[in-house]
């Protein structure tokens, strides 16, 4: 028999996940917000269906404030594997004015993420969503199953959640019920980097130290992409050498410095570190159990 | 690093890949063994309150894998929930949901991932209350160990007893027992020495191959990732270290030669078939003969793809596309196993069954089953006994309750391909689903004994395949596909004295009117044969499986 190495189990699981899914489900779609591990799923995917394309599209939900080279990036990836792309954006959110300065984090990402995923799941009927969330990430993530299910309002119910013994997943669902599927449940964020180094995977260019324009808010870096962001009487733009290690909308995701600039500085940097990657993202602090509140609300 | 490096990488990617070709064309797994060390699974389980989620997060503290900002989260937390003062209460590092940190329980199971120099590790920490048992056994089905935590004040509980079943039930055979909490008990050597005397005589039945015994307490740390100077009557090693050099053998060998349960059929166009799945035993190399189950066709391998791109072989494990030389009709759940296989097929099954579903069984109950890729309707047919899991006797029963578990022969509606649990956890577990509520009611866990079909398909003489060919068209005696065959016999039967009767009618002509019917009652079954396999050429998408299961 042959030994498996870690990563190989991880890989093989995956895919058998992606499988899984489009082996049951009528309409599955792949959520892809375009960082690592939305990258390492893609991968994981061109591979689960190969020399076929994935019979799924991409939907990537813009909330109209991610960094620019995460919006060119998708648009390359897209093209560049000859995939489809499907850009949802709640306009409700766009005309009522909400933005992370505005509206704060919290309302922010309520509109134009959770309610804007929903909206984009329920217009094209989407049965089967992969994510590309992973368990060590959060403690309530933790205690999430591979197929995930909700209700037709999205909802997921942590206290009645169903065994998934082995690699036997029970599919079924009723009508307006949907899964969100988590191929990537057993990695954890160096698995991921490794992966990524091992298979020369694409990633954004924004999880590599550069000097970038950045303000200190919050006690955070927070990098000025755009015009949209004012300044604060007594903020000034500085250039750092500085990094992400999570991407989300570019208000609410803290840049650390950083001189790592390529894979194996990033894995080493990562071993090292002592703080955990969701550290830099404003939402997860809004009180411990918020997680769990926005992913019973329908938030990935 | 900016834009021109990623595309650099991009590029190099391209280059790597021919417009057509995505992957590489090699041999070479794609997640190579460098750097890559070996992973353990591992669970926690035992009774209320004996400090399973303090035990791991004081592990996962230990071995470096809780950060700074968790620790300070961790550090108002525990002044808001915890149960130690004003000391980190480590049960929280893993308690995530709000329902448990309210109430100081763990309900459902959590994963942790963590790594030392030596290992990689996925921790299961399971419930130990006696309503979340299915949460326990989920977290142990994929275990290669079970720490089992006993209260050093308390001793072996109803639950030690229950957990070490499930434990054995599941297959996992190496046990730790941390006997924990032994601050509380003066760290007294008879008090462990009595506990493991106890626990030894309690599963000498339960078939473990290794049970370690270890003296600990969690919530100070003695013996989990060093040597305790408060112990040193204990000349073992200490917890971590234990689970970093414990050595586990793969379980039972496996002689069932390759299995692939095909798990979905890969047509991007009419050039291109594919079986996709994850092989659960043996390796293929292009050109083996293989037999398709429970068909009997046979046929031999064209082309593997892995998950490096296309491969000469592929072995258990592995994520693997295969083609076939000759176009035999195969779907999803279906298996293609080496050409002389003698994995059993068959309409009964008969298994242990843990009842996770939350209205009792009863015999006569129908449900669907899955095991592996396969599914199928099945009826309880009969519960021979439940199991008492404190005692490990059987009893007479009329019912299982959630949590119990018995002995049962399942009937089914298709035949599927099986084997002892003890032999693949693979082809030997399954679930079982409530066909309304959808809720998953049942794990079960295939017993040898269920003789029907055992011959080995696809061999045996010209005869026996022939006699195989009409059972598979006409049903076996007695059963619902028998049934079927003769109800769409009388139908044909009807229906051309129907045709008759009309075509006399508008043409008063006998001979013509019977020459009609006969020539419908030989004509439709070609027609219709033909019709479905044009029908087959058709691209289906999804949906290999009307059950969608």
């Amino acid at each position: 028999m042959i030994q498996l190495s870690h990563l190989q189990k991880l890989e093989a699981e995956a895919i058998f996940i992606i499988r899984e899914v489009v082996a049951t489900s009528d309409k599955p779609v792949l959520l892809y917000s375009i960082g690592k591990d939305s990258a390492v799923l893609l991968h994981l995917a061109m591979k689960a269906f190969y020399p076929a394309k994935p019979p799924f599209p991409l939907l990537h939900v813009d909330t109209t404030w991610k960094f620019r080279d995460m919006i060119a990036f998708r648009d390359e990836t897209a093209a560049r594997l000859g995939l489809d792309l499907i850009v949802h954006i709640n306009q409700e959110g766009v005309r009522a004015g909400i933005s992370p300065f505005a509206s704060g984090s919290r309302v922010h990402t309520d509109v134009m993420k959770t309610q804007g995923l929903k909206q984009a799941l329920d217009l094209y009927k989407f049965d089967a969503a992969f994510g590309g969330a992973r368990r060590d990430e959060e403690k309530s993530r933790a205690k999430e199953r591979v197929f995930s299910l909700r209700s037709p309002e999205h909802r997921w119910d942590p206290k009645n959640q169903r065994p998934e013994p082995w690699q036997l997943f029970n599919t079924r669902k009723h009508r307006g019920e949907s899964f969100r599927v988590f191929p990537l449940s057993n990695w954890t964020e160096r698995d991921v980097w490794d992966y990524i180094a091992l298979e020369n995977i694409p990633v954004v260019p924004l999880y590599f130290a550069a000097p970038r324009p950045v303000v200190r808010r919050d006690g955070a870096w927070i990098m000025r992409d755009d015009e949209r962001m004012e300044l604060l009487p007594g903020e000034v733009v500085e250039t750092r050498m500085v990094r992400f290690r999570t991407l989300g909308c570019y208000p609410l995701t803290g840049a650390v410095e950083s001189e790592a600039a390529s894979l194996t500085d990033i894995i080493a940097e990562m071993r090292s570190s002592r703080s955990s990657e969701r550290q830099g993202r404003v939402i997860d602090h809004d009180g411990s159990g918020s997680m769990e509140q926005k992913k019973q609300e329908g938030y990935f | 690093m900016s834009f021109a490096i990623a595309r650099n990488l991009a590029k190099k990617n391209k280059a790597l890949r021919p417009a057509q070709n995505l992957l590489p064309a090699n041999d070479t797994p794609s997640a190579s063994e460098t750097g890559q060390h070996s992973l353990l699974r591992f669970i926690t389980c035992g009774s209320v309150d004996d400090g399973k989620s303090t035990l791991i997060g004081r592990v996962l503290y230990e071995a470096g894998a809780v950060f700074d900002d968790q620790l300070s989260a961790l550090d108002s937390d525990s002044r808001k929930f915890g149960t130690q003062g004003a000391a980190p209460d480590f049960a929280l590092l893993v308690d995530g949901l709000s329902a448990e940190r309210e109430q100081g329980i763990t309900i459902d199971v959590a994963y942790r991932y963590f790594a030392t120099d030596r290992r990689s590790f996925i921790v299961a920490d399971t419930p130990g209350h006696e309503q979340y048992t299915r949460n326990m056994a989920t977290g142990a089905s994929t275990a290669d160990l079970a720490i089992i935590l006993i209260d050093a004040r308390k001793g072996l509980l109803p639950q030690t007893r229950r957990h070490s079943f499930i434990v054995s039930l599941v297959g996992v055979r190496h046990v730790v027992v941390a006997i924990n909490k032994m601050d509380l008990v003066g760290y007294d050597e008879a008090v462990f020495e009595q506990i493991a005397a106890d626990y030894r005589a309690a599963v000498q039945n339960l078939g473990f191959a290794s049970i370690r015994f270890i003296p600990v307490s969690a919530r100070d740390g003695e013996n989990v990732m060093r040597p305790s100077a408060l112990m040193p009557w204990y000349d073992g090693p200490a917890l971590l270290p234990y689970l970093e050099s414990v050595a586990i053998a793969p379980s039972a060998p496996r002689d069932e030669g390759f299995v692939l349960p095909v798990q979905w059929v890969n047509r991007p166009d009419l050039d291109f078939r594919g079986y996709a799945g994850t092989p659960v035993a043996g390796r293929a190399r292009v050109g083996d003969p293989i037999v398709a189950l429970p068909s009997g066709r046979t046929s031999r391998i064209a082309r593997l793809i892995g998950a490096a791109g296309e491969a000469s072989q592929i072995a258990a494990g592995q994520a693997a596309t295969v083609t076939l030389e000759d176009d035999i009709d195969i779907s999803r759940g279906d298996v293609i196993a080496a050409a002389g296989s003698t994995l059993p097929v068959s309409r009964g099954l008969k298994a242990r069954l843990l009842w996770t579903g939350e209205r009792a069984m009863l015999e006569g109950g129908q449900f669907l089953v899955k095991l592996a890729t396969q599914s199928a309707n099945a009826t309880v047919e009969a519960l021979h006994h439940s199991i008492d899991i404190e005692g490990f006797q059987p009893l007479p029963a009329q019912s299982l309750r959630m949590n119990g578990i018995g002995l049962v022969t399942l009937r089914l509606d298709r035949p599927l391909v099986s084997l002892p649990y003890a032999r693949s956890h693979e082809l030997g577990g399954f679930i079982l689903i409530d066909r309304i509520s959808n809720e998953t009611v049942a794990f079960g866990f295939v017993e040898p004994g269920e003789g029907e079909a055992r011959q080995a398909v696809g061999e045996g003489g010209a005869l026996a395949r022939a006699q195989r060919g009409v059972l598979r068209i006409v049903g076996r005696k007695g059963t619902p596909d028998r049934r079927a065959w003769l109800a769409a016999v009388s139908w044909r039967v009807l229906s051309t004295a129907g045709l008759f009767v009309a075509a006399f009618a508008l043409t008063a002509n006998v001979p013509a009117s019977l020459a009609l019917a006969f020539g419908d009652i030989l004509l439709r079954p070609g027609l219709r044969a033909l019709h479905m396999r044009l029908w087959r050429k058709v691209p289906t998408g999804t949906l290999q499986d009307g059950a969608g299961i």
